[in-house]
């Protein structure tokens, strides 16, 4: 708690006097959680935006509404569905990357509360560089193909 | 309408008509399938298991309706989601035929997968489909018996673990023959194609 509240304090001083006019580098939309009965894990997922000219990745997650976030990858090579942990994501230079169904994922894991589709999930990203993405989810159902109908 | 004009649109439904008979030919003889014909090739819809709402059934129960299985479990939460509601939009265009049409969802988590469990989370999805659970030898011998495969991952240390399992859709007609297959990246046109088809077959009394 005292790391992390002193982590946000770097970050925004150091940070904010350097880009508090500019938008943030990184950008987080279109999210959304499918959420699923009971404490099942969700899947959420969203588009990032890097309007650097720096690569970077995404190496971890944290929401205060799930007791744990990871940031995993489906596959299903070969006709076997698996899912896997990733330590780290590329976000390309000037590119975008996008966690989408059926490959990679945010887990979101132990809800505090039961989620309700309407309601939104705040997800942190962190950077490689150690900056923080804020996203904002959508809580969507269960059977939803996307952030809308 | 001058001639020439006549004459094209003549031809145009000419060619339309020929086109409907032979695909009414064909449906009676040999229906177009767009996904892989199994047909002969892998066992009738047959197993012992328990239903989401704790009740035991067998292939038989499903008898009359089309059956589309898929091996899965609830802790999954992409793909086995991702498969499911395109399952549920794949019915909901399919219409009224979808009343004919049941989803088995097969456990190959026993161990976290109760009928309970399992009602919650098809019902998320369809209200057409089905939970199927059932002992670690009997998920074992159906996944064998349709040259399926799950393993279970190893813990991650907190108590959960991951399956691997294989991600292939079966589809039985309702006469519980297997007749197609398919892989979750399969085009929902395809599917609902087929399963236009399927649910268009006779049923033997």
């Amino acid at each position: 708690m005292m790391v992390r509240s002193l982590a946000l304090a770097l970050i925004l001083s150091a940070g904010g006097a350097a880009h508090a006019a500019d938008k943030p580098a990184v950008e987080a939309k279109n999210g959304w959680v499918r959420v699923l009965p009971g404490n099942l894990p969700a899947g959420g997922y969203l588009t990032f935006e890097n309007r650097s000219d720096r690569a970077l990745s995404i190496v971890g997650a944290d929401s205060p509404q799930y007791g744990n976030a990871m940031i995993h990858r489906s596959s299903t090579d070969g006709g076997m569905g698996r899912m896997e942990m990733v330590d780290s994501v590329p976000l390309p230079a000037k590119g975008t990357l996008a966690f989408a169904p059926g490959g990679y994922h945010v887990m979101l894991m132990q809800p505090k509360q039961a989620v309700k589709p309407g309601e939104k999930i705040t997800v942190t990203f962190t950077l490689s560089d150690g900056e923080k993405v804020p996203a904002t989810l959508l809580a969507r159902p269960a059977n939803a193909s996307g952030p809308t109908d | 309408m001058t001639p020439s004009i006549f004459r094209r649109a003549l031809m145009v439904l000419l060619a339309a008509a020929a086109v409907a008979s032979l695909a009414a030919c064909q449906r009676e003889a040999q229906p177009e399938w767009r996904l892989n014909d199994v047909s002969g090739h892998l066992p009738d819809l047959d197993f012992k298991l328990t239903d989401d709402n704790a009740k035991p059934v067998t292939g038989a129960d499903y008898k009359g309706k089309v059956a589309v299985m898929y091996f899965g479990y609830t802790h999954c939460p992409d793909v086995c989601p991702l498969t499911l509601t395109q399952l549920h939009v794949i019915l909901d265009r399919l219409g009224p035929a979808a009343d004919n049409v049941r989803i088995l969802f097969v456990s190959v988590d026993p161990a976290r997968d109760t009928p309970a469990v399992m009602h919650a989370y098809v019902n998320a999805f369809d209200k057409r489909a089905v939970g199927l659970v059932g002992s670690q030898a009997a998920v074992e011998a159906l996944a064998k018996r349709y040259r399926s495969a799950f393993t279970r991952e190893p813990d991650r240390g907190d108590g959960n673990y991951e399956v691997s399992h294989s991600s292939a859709i079966y589809f039985f007609d309702a006469n519980g023959k297997a007749r197609l297959l398919a892989t979750p990246s399969a085009s929902q046109d395809d599917i609902v194609h087929d399963l236009h088809l399927l649910t268009s077959l006779e049923t033997r009394s």
